[in-house]
């Protein structure tokens, strides 16, 4: 395992990029994604949004528009089958054997064994999802069903992600941009307590469904289910009432009592990522726009590539910077838990 | 249908938690789980510790199983886990994918409320790693569970988290450090002050979520005394009750008098609302936000 910045040149983290549409695929694969993931158009992914996510018509339009370039591409079967509901995640393995994916990325144990069973020639990866925050978690899904990669949860500091990786053989993929989950993801039930739907239930966190913006002439409060997640004063961006990142009281304080509106954004870590051996790099986004996805694919592949050309002389660009927080308004970047202090 | 007491989840000074337990209704619970189950810098008991109160607790002839952690990143953490997982005398509830790995295979355990187990798929692969036990994850609810137990492996026990505050989240961070502006690696551990986590309110005074350390939970109990009749019929084992500072032996009462026949109704609503740490809510049960507190 390479322990300096110099032994970085050649060992280029893969860049995965998301894609909520056809032309966001078309716009990562363009720009430079070693790997595209997507989902299908129900409760089977994370991103389960309206007018998000592909019918398996467009799945195989994107599939052969990112393999005639060279381009992987992975289908996300990453929520938990719901009891009495489970044929539907089986057809979703099966359409992803059917389609030909080059691999796909689950979290329920369940569904990994059915995978295995039926197609074993299907390339499993082990979704952020799946709540594996250690190596030992990490190898028992390697030696029950032969995963190939674990995406880690946004918990961890960087030295936790190289204790990680020195313990398995699994390739590690860590997030590198997009949006923040504070919490272990599929260890959070905060929006089905507030609406009746979570990530792990329903596929999305905080649903529109469930969304209420109310208009009181010298301010605004947003609502979840009635919920009261902020209020915004006439003067202040009012943004999407994530239930976690809101401004709530406790002991007599009003503040972001869990987590500030804010992104992740890695790349000044680069080096050091791929220097630990990190396999590869996720962004974040399928419910963005294609020219969302086009501007932070083409920045990551810049900045990855001239990262493996020099990691000892790398800095993140002042346009690559400028670039990544034009794209999310009135947001602020964080380093996240790779950044003990931020804990 | 027997009760047990879920491991306590606030951080209280070793006194009270000793005192604690060696006040609590013994011969009323079936099972009871020790251990620090949400942080691994609450230190104020040792692995030792911990083993000694379990052999006193298994003399009045309880049923102890150790928790371990939920949210395990570093190495200490997982030397902790396998401490417990090794522990060689007492049943092992594992709380993450990681105690799986240790002890799948070798001993039989208890799959915890944080596995994520969602159909009965998931629950015959853990039952095939020795599984004995599996505690429904809190934000399903009847129907689900229903749905589940109709394929469930033959001969595991099923347990719903009954009372208490929801554990609904776990974070790198300590929400109780950052209240008091502190790092986590120095948080002087405040959370000693708050010994049944600290109330988060919305702007307008409801009522919301409780902060306890990394773990995020409801700010409302949660209540299912309601709903015996439902979990008796699906063929519930046990019934958890989760620790409170106060109340929480005139809560196990309450209870216990519901699963002999001797309460309902009004009557129990009566019996458990002097103990109630605030008011109760149920909405999970009936499928619908858990927040929400649903007739039965």
């Amino acid at each position: 395992m390479p322990s300096t910045l110099e032994a970085v040149a050649g060992r280029s983290p893969e860049l995965v990029c998301p894609a909520g549409s056809l032309p966001a695929l078309r716009a990562a694969v363009d720009n430079g994604a070693d790997w595209v993931y997507f989902g299908l158009r129900d409760d089977t992914n994370a991103r389960n949004f309206a007018g998000l996510n592909f019918d398996s018509r467009s799945a195989r339009d994107g599939i052969r528009y990112a393999h005639d370039r060279s381009v992987k591409a992975l289908l996300a079967i990453n929520t938990y089958p719901q009891a009495g509901a489970w044929a539907r995640w089986e057809r979703a393995i099966d359409a992803a054997a059917d389609l030909g994916v080059d691999a796909v990325i689950l979290a329920d144990p369940g569904l990994m064994r059915y995978a295995v069973q039926k197609h074993p020639d299907l390339s499993l990866q082990l979704s952020v999802q799946g709540s594996a925050t250690n190596y030992e978690a990490i190898n028992l899904f390697r030696d029950q069903f032969g995963i190939r990669r674990a995406v880690l949860p946004r918990v961890l500091s960087i030295a936790q992600v190289e204790q990680v990786i020195r313990n398995t053989d699994v390739e590690i993929e860590v997030f590198g941009f997009g949006s923040l989950c504070v919490m272990v993801e599929g260890r959070c039930a905060l929006s089905s307590f507030a609406t009746g739907q979570s990530p792990n239930t329903f596929g999305a966190c905080s649903p529109a469904s469930a969304v209420r913006w109310e208009p009181k002439g010298d301010h605004m409060d947003v609502r979840l289910k009635g919920i009261l997640i902020d209020r915004y004063t006439n003067d202040e961006n009012a943004g999407y009432p994530t239930l976690c990142k809101g401004r709530f009281e406790v002991a007599g304080e009003t503040y972001y009592a869990i987590e500030e509106p804010s992104s992740l954004n890695a790349i000044e870590l680069l080096p050091q990522l791929a220097a630990m051996g990190v396999a590869a790099i996720k962004v974040e986004g399928r419910q963005r726009s294609p020219a969302y996805v086009a501007e932070v694919t083409r920045i990551w592949r810049a900045a990855i590539d001239e990262c493996c050309a020099n990691a000892a002389r790398f800095s993140a660009h002042p346009q690559w910077k400028a670039g990544l927080t034009r794209l999310t308004e009135g947001q602020q970047y964080t380093l996240g838990a790779y950044n003990r202090k931020w804990k | 249908m027997r009760l047990s007491l879920g491991p306590v989840l606030y951080y209280w000074q070793r006194d009270a938690l000793l005192e604690f337990y060696a006040n609590l209704p013994h011969a009323r619970l079936g099972t009871v789980y020790l251990g620090e189950a949400v942080c691994g810098k609450r230190h104020g008991m040792r692995q030792d510790d911990w083993m000694g109160l379990a052999r006193d607790l298994a003399q009045t002839g309880l049923q102890v199983v150790l928790s371990t952690q939920a949210l395990i990143e570093s190495d200490v953490d997982l030397r902790a886990m396998r401490r417990v997982a090794e522990n060689g005398e007492f049943l092992v509830e594992a709380n993450d994918m990681g105690a799986v790995h240790a002890l799948a295979g070798s001993v039989r355990f208890v799959a915890g409320p944080h596995l994520n187990v969602y159909n009965p798929q998931t629950l015959a692969w853990l039952a095939e790693l020795g599984a004995l036990r599996w505690v429904m994850p809190v934000e399903l609810g009847r129907d689900a569970l229903a749905q589940v137990l109709r394929e469930s492996p033959a001969g595991i026990e099923t347990e719903v988290f009954a009372y208490g505050r929801l554990p609904l989240a776990f974070s790198a961070r300590c929400f109780t450090a950052r209240h008091y502006n502190l790092p986590k690696d120095d948080c002087q551990f405040r959370c000693l002050d708050h010994p049944d986590g600290m109330p988060l309110a919305t702007r307008e005074g409801q009522p919301f979520l409780a902060l306890n350390g990394i773990q995020t939970q409801s700010a409302q109990v949660y209540d299912l005394a309601g709903a015996l009749p439902d979990l008796r019929a699906l063929g519930v084992g046990l019934l958890r009750i989760s620790p409170q500072s106060s109340g929480t032996n005139g809560v196990i009462e309450a209870y216990h008098r519901a699963i002999e026949g001797e309460l309902s109704g009004a009557d129990l609503e009566a019996a458990l609302a002097p103990h109630r740490l605030t008011d109760p809510c149920n909405g999970y049960w009936y499928g619908k936000p858990g927040i929400e507190r649903a007739a039965a």
